[in-house]
């Protein structure tokens, strides 16, 4: 309602109407999504550049940081589903990645029909697109597997469960027993303890089915040159069109669960994360609706992980400790949870900041402060209490913030739940439906209209009611 | 009605008079149903619900018309509570039947009793706090096709509930402007007042389209004035055809409100029938007044 009124007011003043126009911008939730991601990209190049860092290092910085930012961003926005929309306290997040990259991996691995060598294990030979379709239906379907006796479990026991299951797909794929196996001839399995290596190329997958894998390896060798990426520019090419994958699958994220969120279905959910029994006693199958939410979140999980670790070569056991699964939750508490463009924002936040932050900093500070960090705790209080000199202890700081990483997402935590529980856009009304839930009286042939306009209609039709 | 007489007759073996009230009742009803004959859309037989040893409910009987008042009175531990929850299906009675519309609906689960036109509201105002007002009452309307997740989804399908849901936002502002809500209808319902809650919540169950509601104590920890709004839109409603089944401490409330009256007394039925009955019965005086009534 205000915007209405900044709007009357920019008419007279054209510098209050730019300014009423950025501030209507601002409210496009892409605008601010674009706006936090390009600040993030904006600050890392000047870190780079403060490392020295050439063309090539800049491209690659930003490429790994939007693969950070666009994997956490989609991890949280499943995570959203479960705990901000339905309030299913999943924190078995990383079983249901490791679900969905395992089974893409058996099934897209180079089958090997006679006994392989030792150490290296094959698969079914799918197409990576089938596999990928496959493991996130797998994780779907382990998610329905574990809902079925555990979503009858209150909300904390169920927690529990979950991240019991979690670290019992971890210890399945470690089971040496699953290591080897052969089914139906093929020669597969989990690969245990070392881990199954990821004979297949996401990006020259997708290119080849299009057909550009040729042109595409021609443009990378030119336009290389051309922007003197130095020798082999290749995979520098190859994982900025991850990114691009990546942003795609992020947008179809994003859209897919606002769609979901303003929905009849999303009405239910939020219904059963406030009060269950009160959803039930209008007439809701809530189990249904935890069910199918439950399973959807899982598969979105699945393809999180698959996405996630798809490109990094091979994957092992102990890449799916629990660990990560806290990840994804720290970054849905930044983004503010119930708040879809809020996960988003808390994935990017999470992955500049927490995740590849600390390191990146570390790399600065050391390459433009001149001097040597101490090397024990002992050797830089001792300056802080004879001589109140800080600086061997900041040093210090600097030289293990890779190490503390864990302490400072923890110390933003504890900050965020004293001082804004409800994260970054948590507060927000999102209002749960497919419609502008404003009075539809003179409005009722433009569903379309913005709410800005329309926000005015419901006081005054208030006032001739009252 | 002769059920009933008979449930009580066999639950309540010890207390005399009471034997002769209810047979005097029954007839006495069975006289009135003669002459306006109206439905009994909850008939609730024999229900038993205990806890482990406790007994919490031990035998209640009672019928309810169509289009009444009908009030279930009784001091704390009666099990009144309880009694409600095993009609909703909250719990599953020990042993007992509840029949609703002609239906054994006993053992169901709440949603699929309040899907049958039997919705209830509850003791404390149960509000999703973090939805505003018009998201409660959006959520209620039973049946939506958009509570499937793929429709909700797809493009083609999404669409069409989108004229379902214009649909169901006018009937919400109506119902709203029923209630005299509407100015709160953006507003979280966790902000809202005791006895706002309490309006919404009615409004909310309403939406659901039932045929009769029953309600746990809803003037309670409600103001006067807006007691009074809640005890309009009972009767107006009533007078649409709606049925009510209404717990409540309020003696003098039920009493000046309710065409019948239900009194429970440590899990067991009582006495039932018309507020001057009920007010007059010895037993009632002794057991829920404590002697002491006017």
């Amino acid at each position: 309602m205000s915007g209405t009124n900044d709007d009357a007011d920019g008419k007279d003043d054209p510098v209050g109407g730019v300014r009423a126009a950025a501030e209507q911008l601002w409210e496009e939730d892409a605008v601010k999504l674009l706006g936090l991601i390009l600040g993030i990209f904006a600050l890392y190049l000047v870190g780079g550049a403060l490392l020295d860092f050439g063309a090539r290092q800049q491209v690659n910085l930003l490429a790994n940081l939007f693969f950070y930012i666009g994997v956490f961003a989609m991890l949280a926005l499943a995570l959203n589903l479960h705990w901000g929309y339905t309030g299913l306290f999943n924190i078995g997040v990383i079983g249901f990645m490791a679900i969905g990259i395992y089974t893409t991996a058996v099934l897209a691995k180079e089958p090997a029909l006679t006994e392989p060598a030792a150490g290296s294990i094959g698969g079914f030979g799918l197409p990576l697109w089938l596999a990928i379709i496959g493991g996130v239906l797998a994780a779907a379907a382990f998610g329905g597997l574990v809902a079925l006796p555990a979503l009858r479990l209150r909300a904390d026991y169920f927690a529990i469960v979950t991240v019991g299951v979690s670290e019992i797909v971890r210890f399945t794929v470690l089971e040496s027993d699953f290591q080897k196996m052969q089914i139906a001839g093929y020669f597969v399995g989990l690969g245990g303890g070392s881990g199954l290596i990821l004979d297949f190329d996401p990006t020259d997958d997708l290119l080849e089915a299009l057909g550009l894998l040729e042109p595409y390896t021609a443009f990378t060798e030119s336009a290389g040159a051309a922007l003197s990426l130095g020798s082999n520019p290749k995979p520098v090419f190859d994982s900025l069109l991850y990114g691009l994958i990546l942003l795609v699958f992020l947008i179809g994220f994003y859209v897919l669960l606002r769609r979901v969120g303003n929905s009849p279905f999303g009405r239910v959910l939020k219904a059963i994360r406030e009060d269950e029994e009160a959803t039930q006693s209008l007439g809701k199958n809530t189990r249904r609706f935890k069910i199918t939410a439950f399973m959807f979140g899982c598969a979105l999980m699945g393809l999180g992980g698959i996405l996630f670790f798809a490109v990094q070569g091979a994957i092992t056991p102990s890449a799916f400790r629990p660990r990560l699964t806290f990840f994804v939750w720290i970054a849905l508490i930044i983004g503010g949870a119930g708040s879809t463009t809020g996960s988003v924002m808390g994935g990017a936040i999470f992955a500049a900041f927490l995740f590849r932050g600390p390191l990146f900093i570390k790399n600065v500070v050391q390459q433009n402060v001149d001097s040597d960090a101490v090397d024990t705790f002992g050797q830089a209080v001792s300056p802080l209490i004879s001589g109140l000199d800080p600086f061997p202890m900041l040093l210090f700081i600097t030289d293990n913030l890779q190490q503390l990483q864990l302490v400072i997402m923890g110390l933003v935590l504890i900050y965020l739940m004293h001082n804004r529980p409800e994260g970054m856009l948590g507060h927000r009304k999102e209002e749960a439906s497919t419609i502008s839930l404003n009075r539809p009286e003179r409005s009722t042939d433009s569903p379309g209209a913005t709410p800005a306009t329309d926000g005015g209609e419901p006081v005054d039709g208030g006032d001739t009611d009252e | 009605m002769s059920d009933t007489g008979a449930g009580v007759e066999t639950n309540a073996p010890d207390a005399d008079v009471e034997i002769d009230e209810a047979e005097a009742h029954d007839s006495e009803v069975e006289e009135a149903a003669k002459h306006t004959p109206r439905g009994v859309p909850l008939r609730v037989e024999g229900l038993r619900k205990e806890f482990g040893g406790i007994v919490a409910v031990d035998g209640a009987d009672f019928a309810v018309e169509e289009g009444s008042l009908t009030g279930l009175i009784g001091p704390n531990g009666a099990g009144k509570s309880t009694t409600f929850n095993c009609i909703t299906g909250v719990h599953e009675p020990t042993d007992g039947a509840v029949h609703f519309r002609g239906e054994e609906i006993s053992g169901m689960s709440p949603d699929s009793v309040a899907n049958r036109g039997l919705v209830r509201t509850f003791q404390i105002a149960r509000e999703l706090e973090e939805m505003t007002v018009l998201e409660n009452m959006m959520l209620a309307p039973k049946g939506q096709t958009g509570e499937s997740l793929w429709r909700s989804v797809l493009p083609g399908l999404r669409s069409g509930i989108m004229g379902e849901e214009r649909k169901i936002l006018e009937d919400c502002w109506e119902m709203l402007d029923f209630f005299e809500i509407d100015h709160l209808a953006h507003e979280y319902a966790g902000n809202l007042s005791g006895g706002q809650r309490k309006l919404l919540e009615l409004a909310r169950a309403l939406m659901t389209d039932p045929t009769m509601l029953l309600l746990d104590e809803p003037f309670a920890g409600v103001n006067p004035s807006l007691e009074e709004r809640l005890l309009e839109h009972v009767h107006e409603l009533r007078e649409e055809g709606y049925t009510f089944l209404i717990v409540e401490h309020d003696m003098d409330l039920i009493m000046e409100n309710c065409e019948h009256v239900i009194v429970m007394h440590q899990g067991r039925m009582l006495t039932e029938g018309t507020p001057e009955e009920v007010q007059s019965n010895e037993q009632v005086i002794e057991a829920y007044l404590g002697g002491e009534v006017e």
